[in-house]
């Protein structure tokens, strides 16, 4: 635990020195692109007065001054496979950024979907020394948070305090100065193969790039995609990239749940490839230009002309009708849902009081796909795209780029952490001397 | 049909050293070298290597200098003549003499406050001004001390102006007949004294001889006939105001009296001479019986 405190603030620490500096890159690391962008601080929203990244969500104006996004190579399933190949694709993007930016950029946060995330509720509850809850008391308390056994090879990606309660009152966001006896916290922690990290740090540092952060893809898509009532009042964001699905489930503005499901465009898209005997990016065509998953009587009459290059002429000149291939697209795309919804049934999603579902991410983007969403997933299913931030080039307002806008976001106004309170230090040397104390009563 | 030998398509992706030298650029420091630092350094770098050698550095030190000779040397610049205003034709010689120039020279090789000190050097000049007139005149305007006093020492005859300073010497007393004579140690030093005395002196017209500065604490006034005033330390002019006076209503000072010794305002004191002593003792003898 103390080995993740110290990487985690290592990296929280040069993300302060870069929001000092003014400038930080954002490296959205999916399985079918890999989209960057540079923001510059400006320090003009500094809520907090000493002008620094604190506890309790210090936040800061930004701009995006730079925004590349490249064909992604070695990552499937949202994972590094190839690491080689990932480290061109971070270049070429970073450094297309960079040059839009006309600023060198020394530290990156990334986020990435894949490597099977899974969420724990941590709990903890603590009386009060004093009266008064001080900060040195919060990090007690979650401190006190037990660790559940999460597995050899796992790492913890997000550690965040949800809720507070003080005595009976429940729901504090921010207990600091309040009055009470006992105060209890619950944790959402988030826990990926430490195997993942890995690779993504060494990629990144090959790159000569600092890393100042790590995110979960389908959190920051959902700080993206969630207008602040769905955040408020509890709504699942489904993230549909390339190579995976995240899933996450926002409450009272704190993601309380977050999962993945390893299924994503590009599967539907190698359905199409296997399906007309096309090869991968001709596919990625006919399904960016002609796909649905909603077949009408139209669709029938309405002939795609499939194309190749093989110089085979009767196999260059087939065509599908538009059904055919909805035909295709359309199991994959329910099967991707179908396992939404099991993890979002999984997670007690219809306890929730709200049942708002948002889709967001590039796959998003098939004709029809709400409502067949809507029929699977529930009646409260919007298609949903990333907020709106300083200097966002057009093309990269899109659903695809949910997550490297809500990164962005993250990047200006971290949420806190477990690791940005200190950790109670005076506890153990006071135990430690009050039972030598007892040692020698007992035996002198 | 694909060609066989299609051209293999390149990475995309930038190389490592090609990111690393994009990366290079744009950092700012770099990018500042290569705009000024390099160039700075081959410029610094020839210059210093032309200059390595000696006889080019002083090729370059002779062309500047003649250069600079040329452009000083233009007639806009040259000064031709010196000319004197308020100076008598003596001290005008004098002042030429000291500011000893071979006209025509340059202006940039007059050095105006030099002259204009050496001038101010010259006993006669009370203050000098110097400057180049338009059309290559050096314009000196002197002005000179006025005599006021002559002053008769054991070295001869000096000048000296009001306030005391030396002007000139001269050989004779003739020269200056209608200026006031002093004499004696520490008389230039209180010469405004001297001439309020000669001021008050007035009365006396030709008989006045001069003052003495006595002990370099008062005065005597010397009038012909090897008669003086002793005056006292304070206040000597209504001193010898007082004498006038005396002078004026007993004729005091036309009788054989050879010192008036006002010393002691209280006290004024007479010497008589030899001659008239014994004449009055004579008299006094006759008149004797008679009187006492």
């Amino acid at each position: 635990m103390t080995d993740l405190y110290q990487s985690q603030r290592a990296m929280r620490h040069m993300r302060k020195q870069a929001i000092q500096r003014g400038v930080i890159a954002i490296l959205d690391l999916g399985s079918s692109k890999v989209a960057c962008l540079v923001l510059r601080f400006d320090g003009s929203a500094r809520l907090e007065e000493d002008t620094e990244i604190g506890n309790l969500a210090g936040q800061s104006g930004f701009r995006v001054i730079g925004a590349a996004t490249t064909r992604s190579r070695g990552v499937e399933f949202g994972e590094v496979s190839a690491m080689q190949e990932t480290e061109r694709a971070i270049r070429t993007a970073l450094q297309a950024a960079q040059k839009m930016a006309n600023i060198r950029v020394d530290h990156v946060i990334a986020c990435f979907s894949g490597a099977n995330p899974r969420s724990y509720g941590l709990k903890a509850s603590l009386e009060l020394e004093g009266q008064v809850v001080t900060e040195q008391e919060i990090a007690r308390v979650l401190a006190d948070c037990d660790v559940p056994e999460y597995g050899e090879g796992r790492e913890v990606l997000h550690a965040q305090p949800v809720n507070f309660a003080l005595d009976h009152r429940s729901g504090l966001i921010d207990p600091r100065g309040q009055m009470g006896q006992s105060l209890s916290c619950d944790m959402h922690m988030l826990t990926v193969d430490a195997d993942a990290i890995q690779a993504l740090v060494r990629c990144v540092k090959r790159c000569d790039l600092e890393l100042a952060g790590i995110a979960s893809s389908s959190y920051v898509s959902g700080i993206a995609s969630l207008v602040e009532d769905e955040q408020e009042l509890g709504a699942a964001c489904v993230d549909m990239g390339g190579g995976a699905t995240g899933i996450s489930i926002f409450m009272k503005k704190h993601m309380i749940f977050a999962d993945s499901v390893r299924m994503g465009g590009d599967h539907v898209t190698g359905d199409i490839s296997m399906g007309l005997a096309v090869p991968m990016a001709r596919a990625e065509w006919i399904k960016t230009m002609h796909g649905g998953v909603q077949a009408t009587g139209m669709d029938d009459r309405e002939m795609i002309e499939i194309g190749a290059e093989t110089g085979d002429w009767e196999h260059d000149r087939r065509t599908v009708s538009r059904a055919e291939l909805i035909g295709i697209m359309r199991p994959r795309v329910e099967e991707i849902l179908e396992e939404v919804r099991a993890r979002l049934d999984a997670a007690r999603f219809d306890c929730l009081p709200t049942q708002q579902i948002v889709l967001t991410g590039a796959a998003s983007q098939i004709p029809g796909l709400d409502a067949l969403a809507s029929r699977i997933l529930g009646a409260q299913v919007r298609l949903g795209r990333p907020l709106r931030v300083h200097g966002l080039p057009q093309a990269a307002t899109g659903p695809g780029f949910a997550s490297a806008v809500g990164l962005a976001l993250f990047a200006a106004n971290p949420q806190d952490e477990w690791w940005d309170f200190e950790i109670p230090a005076q506890r153990y040397p006071a135990r430690s001397l009050r039972r030598a104390v007892k040692w020698f009563r007992d035996n002198w | 049909m694909q060609p066989l030998n299609a051209p293999r398509r390149a990475d995309p992706s930038p190389s490592r050293w090609s990111y690393r030298l994009q990366r290079w650029m744009l950092t700012p420091g770099f990018r500042l070298a290569l705009r000024a630092g390099i160039p700075f350094a081959a410029v610094f770098l020839a210059t210093s290597a032309y200059l390595n050698d000696p006889e080019r550095r002083d090729a370059l030190l002779t062309k500047v200098s003649e250069v600079r000779r040329s452009v000083q040397e233009r007639p806009e610049f040259m000064v031709g003549v010196m000319a004197i205003d308020g100076a008598g034709r003596s001290v005008s010689e004098d002042i030429r003499e000291v500011v000893s120039i071979d006209f025509p020279v340059s202006s940039f090789d007059l050095d105006i406050e030099g002259i204009r000190e050496t001038i101010e050097e010259l006993d006669p000049v009370a203050d000098a001004s110097v400057r180049i007139r338009p059309g290559g005149v050096l314009q000196v305007d002197v002005i000179e001390r006025r005599p006021a006093l002559v002053w008769r020492t054991r070295d001869g005859l000096q000048l000296i102006d009001a306030t005391g300073a030396y002007i000139d010497h001269i050989a004779t007393r003739g020269a200056y007949p209608d200026l006031p004579l002093v004499a004696g140690t520490g008389a230039d030093a209180r010469v405004a004294q001297a001439l309020r005395l000669f001021a008050a002196a007035r009365p006396l017209g030709a008989r006045l001889r001069g003052l003495v500065r006595v002990g370099e604490r008062r005065w005597d006034v010397v009038l012909d006939r090897g008669q003086r005033i002793l005056l006292p330390e304070t206040g000597p002019v209504q001193a010898l105001e007082r004498v006038i006076a005396l002078g004026a209503a007993d004729d005091m000072l036309d009788r054989d009296v050879t010192v008036i010794d006002m010393r002691i305002s209280a006290r004024p004191t007479l010497r008589m001479s030899e001659a008239a002593l014994s004449q009055w003792w004579t008299i006094r003898k006759m008149n004797q019986g008679g009187q006492y």
